[in-house]
C-alpha cells in the first residue's frame, strides 16, 4: 500500500479489500475484553483540521487511540484563504512536532495531496476529506458497512447495484464511493438534477438518471448526499420543497424499495429535505452502523499505513 | 555607432552580411566589414519579437517583477517590444502611470516597454478611465485592457469601443463572462469533474467573444480578443474574419503546447487564467495559428512570487512567466509539428503584433532604413528550461525541465546590443 491515502485511486481493489478485512480482524477485537492494541504505541497522529467536523474527527480519535497512538487535534480552522497560518507553515509545524501521520480535512479540493507532495512533511497523509474532491475513508466505511450487509458480496461487488442521490456536483463523499463501488465490482447509478451533475460526467464509470422514483425498485443501496440549502441561493434547485419532492426519501419512496435494500447517509442529515425522518429511523436505514464502522475503518487504515505488519501475526503474537 | 552582422541566415536562407549605423540598417550585402564585426554564425536573423500582452508588475508588485527585470526577460526571449498591461498597483487608469511605465522601461533600455491603459477606472468596470489623456500622454497608449478582469457591462464595452476610434485606438478584452466563473478554478470538463475544482466552461469565453464580435461590428472599431484558448472562440473569430468585421485575436504560448489534465496533481504552476483547455482546444487553436484566424501569439507572462503559488491550489494565484519560453514552446507546438513555416512565426510574433499595436519600429520587415530591432536564433539548438537562470525575477514556470528546440543568441534594441550569446549586456536609457 502507498505512503499516502489521498484519493481511492491511490488503493488497488485488492488493497481496498484488504482494509476490509482488517477492519473486519479489528471488530472482532473490538468485541473482545480487550479492546485497545499496542501497535501504534509511541507513534504520534495529528488530526489537522481546517474546516469543522467533529464527527470525522472523533473518529479518527478514538481510531488511533485504540491504537495506542498519540494522538494530537489541530484545529486551524481559517486557512491561507482567509490569511490565517498558510497550510505550509502549519505542515513545517507538524513535521517539526515529529508527526508519523496527519490526517488532514480541509477547505480546498487537493490540500491533502498538496500536503503529500510539496516535501513540506515526510508524514503519511490520511485525506480526512478535501473540498469537493474526495473523502476516502468515508467510502471505505462505506463499503464496509454495505459488506457487513450483504455477505453475498464478500469478495468483489459484482452485480450489487447502488444509487448516490442528491449534490454530486460539490460531495466528496460521492467521488470517492464512485471510484470506490465501481472499483469493487458495483454499477452505480446518480441521482440528481442536471444542476447538480458535473458537466465531465460521461468520462465517469455510472450510469446518471434525474429520476429517483424509476431507480428506487433496481437498487440494493441506496447513498442519500446531505444538501446544502446554500445551494438553492444559487438556483441550483429552485426551492427546499420542490427539491425534497423530487429526490427526498419520503415514507412512499422507502416502501418502494425492495425489500432487503439499505438506506445509506454520511450524516449529517437534514432530515425534511434529503431525507424524511420515517425514512433516516427505519430498519432500512444503516446510518449509525456508518458512524460505529468509520473507527474501524480509520483504525485500519492507520494499521497498514503505519503499522506495516499484519493484524494475524500481531494478534497471535 | 556602427557595427557589421556577419553571415546572418534569412528567413527565405540567403546568408548576408548587415551593416547598422545609429540605429538603423544601413546596408546589406556580402563581404561587408563596418565597425565592430558581430558573427552570426549562420544562425536565423529575424526583426525583435514584439508582444501585446505582458504583467510587468510594476508599480506595485516589485515583489513578482519590475519594469526591468521583465524587459530583462523579453531580451533574454528576443523581444525588442512589449505591451505592459494595466493591472498593477495604482492601475494605470491614469496618463501619470502610462508615462512612468513608459519611462521605466526607457530607462532599463532592454525593450521598448509600451504600457497598454486600463478601459474602466481601477479595472473596476463601472465607468470608462481616461483613455484620451493616456492616449495624449507621453505613452501613446493605444491599446486599452482591463486584462485579468473582462468588460462585462455589454454598454460600457460599447463606449469604449467607440471612445477608441478618435486616435485609432484597439479594445483588448479579456473574455470572461464573471457570473460563468464565480470561483472557478480550471477548465470544466472531465479532469474538473474528477478533481472538484470549480469549473471554468467555454461558454464563459465564447459568449463574450460572440457579443463582443457584433459589438465592434455595430460601432466600426477595432476590437482584439486577448488569449484565446477554445476551440469555439477559434470558430468565432474566423466567423467575423469571414463577415469582416475588425477583430484579431491571440494565443499564448502555453494555451498551444500544455492541457488541462496537467492539473491532476493540483500542482498550481499550472494555475493560469484563462485555464488549460482539452487537446480537442490545442489543436484547434494551432490551426486557427496557423490559417491566420488568430492573428498573434502574446505571452500574459504573469510573474508571481513563491509565496503566491507554495499553497493549496484554490489559494494559489492565476499565471505563468512565458517571455522567455514563448519563442522555443511556439517552435515546438507549431513548427516542429510542420503547421507553420519559420515566416509565419515572424508574422505571428513580430510583424503583426506590431502592426495591430502600431508600434512603427518594430516588426519591419528587414531592409535598407528599417530600425534594427533584430533578434538572431539558433535554430539548431535545444535547451532545458532552468528555472533558476530566468532573467525574470519569478520563478513560475510550467515549463520546468522541459527540453524545447531553438534559442536565442543576440537581441538587439533599436541599434544597440542587449542580449549577447544568451547573456544580458547593455541596459540603460539610450543616450
Amino acid at each position: 500500500m502507498n505512503k499516502h491515502l489521498l484519493s481511492i485511486n491511490d488503493l488497488s481493489a485488492e488493497e481496498a479489500f484488504e482494509i476490509l478485512n482488517t477492519a473486519s480482524e479489528l471488530a472482532k477485537i473490538s468485541d473482545g475484553p480487550m479492546k485497545k492494541l499496542p501497535t501504534l504505541r509511541g507513534r504520534t497522529v495529528v488530526n489537522l483540521f481546517f474546516e469543522d467536523s467533529t464527527r470525522t474527527r472523533i473518529s479518527f480519535e478514538s481510531a488511533a487511540k485504540r491504537l495506542s497512538a498519540d494522538v494530537i487535534n489541530f484545529s486551524a480552522k481559517g486557512s491561507s484563504v482567509s490569511k490565517g497560518e498558510s497550510l505550509k507553515d502549519t505542515a513545517q509545524t507538524l513535521q517539526a512536532m515529529g508527526a508519523d501521520a496527519v490526517v488532514i480535512r480541509h477547505g480546498a479540493s487537493g490540500a491533502a495531496q498538496r500536503l503529500a507532495d510539496s516535501g513540506w512533511i515526510s508524514a503519511s497523509v490520511i485525506n480526512a476529506g478535501d473540498g469537493t474532491h474526495e473523502h476516502p475513508t468515508q467510502a471505505l466505511l462505506d463499503a464496509y458497512t454495505i459488506r457487513s450487509k450483504f455477505p453475498q458480496f464478500n469478495q468483489s461487488f459484482d452485480g450489487l447495484r447502488v444509487a448516490i442521490v442528491g449534490d454530486i456536483l460539490h460531495s466528496r463523499v460521492a467521488r470517492s464511493n464512485v471510484l470506490l463501488l465501481t472499483k469493487l465490482g458495483a454499477s452505480v447509478t446518480l441521482v440528481a438534477p442536471p444542476t447538480l451533475i458535473p458537466v465531465g460526467v460521461a468520462d465517469w464509470k455510472v450510469k446518471v438518471s434525474y429520476d429517483l422514483d424509476s431507480v428506487l425498485k433496481e437498487v440494493d443501496v441506496l447513498m442519500m448526499l446531505r444538501v446544502q440549502s446554500e445551494r438553492m441561493a444559487n438556483s441550483f434547485f429552485p426551492s427546499e420543497r420542490e427539491y425534497s419532492r423530487g429526490y427526498g426519501l419520503d415514507i412512499t419512496r422507502l416502501n418502494s424499495l425492495s425489500k432487503n435494500a439499505i438506506v445509506m447517509h454520511p450524516g449529517p442529515m437534514n432530515r425534511g429535505l434529503e431525507i424524511s425522518a420515517e425514512s433516516a429511523d427505519s430498519h432500512k436505514s444503516v446510518v449509525l452502523d456508518q458512524v460505529a464502522n468509520g473507527v474501524l475503518v480509520r483504525m485500519a487504515v492507520l494499521y497498514q499505513l503505519l503499522g506495516g505488519a499484519t493484524l494475524i501475526g500481531e494478534v497471535s503474537a | 555607432m556602427e557595427f557589421t552582422i556577419t553571415n546572418a541566415r534569412l528567413i527565405d536562407d540567403q546568408v548576408v552580411d548587415v551593416i547598422v549605423s545609429n540605429g538603423v540598417i544601413s546596408e546589406i550585402g556580402s563581404g561587408l566589414n563596418k565597425g565592430e564585426k558581430i558573427d552570426a554564425a549562420k544562425n536565423l536573423l529575424i526583426p525583435g519579437l514584439v508582444d501585446l500582452h505582458t504583467h510587468l508588475r510594476e508599480p506595485g508588485r516589485e515583489d513578482s517583477e519590475t519594469v526591468a527585470t521583465g524587459s530583462m526577460a523579453a531580451a533574454k526571449g528576443g523581444f525588442t517590444a512589449i505591451s505592459a498591461m494595466a493591472n498593477t498597483f495604482p492601475v494605470a487608469d491614469t496618463a501619470g502611470v502610462v508615462e512612468q511605465v513608459y519611462r521605466l522601461g526607457q530607462e532599463a533600455g532592454f525593450c521598448d516597454v509600451f504600457p497598454i491603459g486600463a478601459v474602466t477606472q481601477g479595472l473596476a468596470g463601472k465607468s470608462l478611465a481616461e483613455l484620451g489623456a493616456m492616449a495624449n500622454s507621453k505613452a501613446r497608449v493605444r491599446i486599452f485592457s482591463d486584462d485579468g478582469k473582462c468588460v462585462s457591462d455589454p454598454l460600457l464595452m460599447r463606449r469604449a469601443l467607440e471612445y477608441v476610434k478618435t486616435f485609432n485606438g484597439i479594445i483588448a478584452q479579456h473574455a470572461q463572462e464573471p457570473a460563468l466563473t464565480v470561483d472557478s478554478q480550471m477548465n470544466e470538463g472531465i479532469v474538473s469533474s474528477k478533481l472538484g475544482l470549480v469549473g471554468w466552461p467555454a461558454v464563459a469565453e465564447e459568449a463574450i467573444i460572440a457579443r463582443d464580435i457584433l459589438l465592434a461590428e455595430h460601432v466600426g472599431s477595432r476590437l482584439h480578443i486577448c488569449h484565446l484558448t477554445t476551440a469555439g472562440g477559434v470558430d468565432l473569430v474566423r466567423f467575423a474574419k469571414s463577415r469582416g468585421i475588425n477583430v484579431t485575436a491571440e494565443v499564448t504560448p502555453h494555451h498551444l503546447l500544455l492541457t488541462d489534465d496537467l492539473v491532476t496533481n493540483y500542482d498550481s504552476v499550472y494555475k493560469v487564467n484563462p485555464p488549460l483547455r482539452t487537446e480537442r482546444d490545442v489543436l484547434a487553436l494551432r490551426k486557427g495559428l496557423a490559417d491566420g484566424t488568430i492573428d498573434i501569439v502574446g505571452t500574459d507572462h504573469a510573474p508571481h512570487p513563491t509565496e503566491d503559488k507554495d499553497c493549496e491550489w484554490q489559494s494559489a494565484a492565476f499565471g505563468m512567466v512565458g517571455l522567455e519560453t514563448a519563442l522555443s514552446v511556439v517552435v515546438k507546438a507549431m513548427i516542429d509539428t510542420k503547421m507553420m513555416s519559420w515566416a509565419d512565426l515572424v508574422d505571428r510574433m513580430s510583424i503583426a503584433p506590431a502592426k495591430i499595436a502600431g508600434y512603427l519600429h518594430h516588426g519591419q520587415i528587414l531592409k535598407v532604413g528599417a530600425t534594427a530591432n533584430l533578434t538572431i536564433i539558433d535554430t539548431n539548438a535545444n535547451w532545458i528550461v532552468d528555472r533558476n537562470r530566468l532573467a525574470s525575477k519569478s520563478k513560475n514556470t510550467p515549463f520546468e525541465g522541459m527540453q524545447l528546440p531553438s534559442r536565442v543568441v543576440h537581441t538587439f534594441l533599436n541599434g544597440k546590443q542587449v542580449l549577447s550569446n544568451g547573456e544580458i549586456v547593455n541596459g540603460g536609457a539610450v543616450e
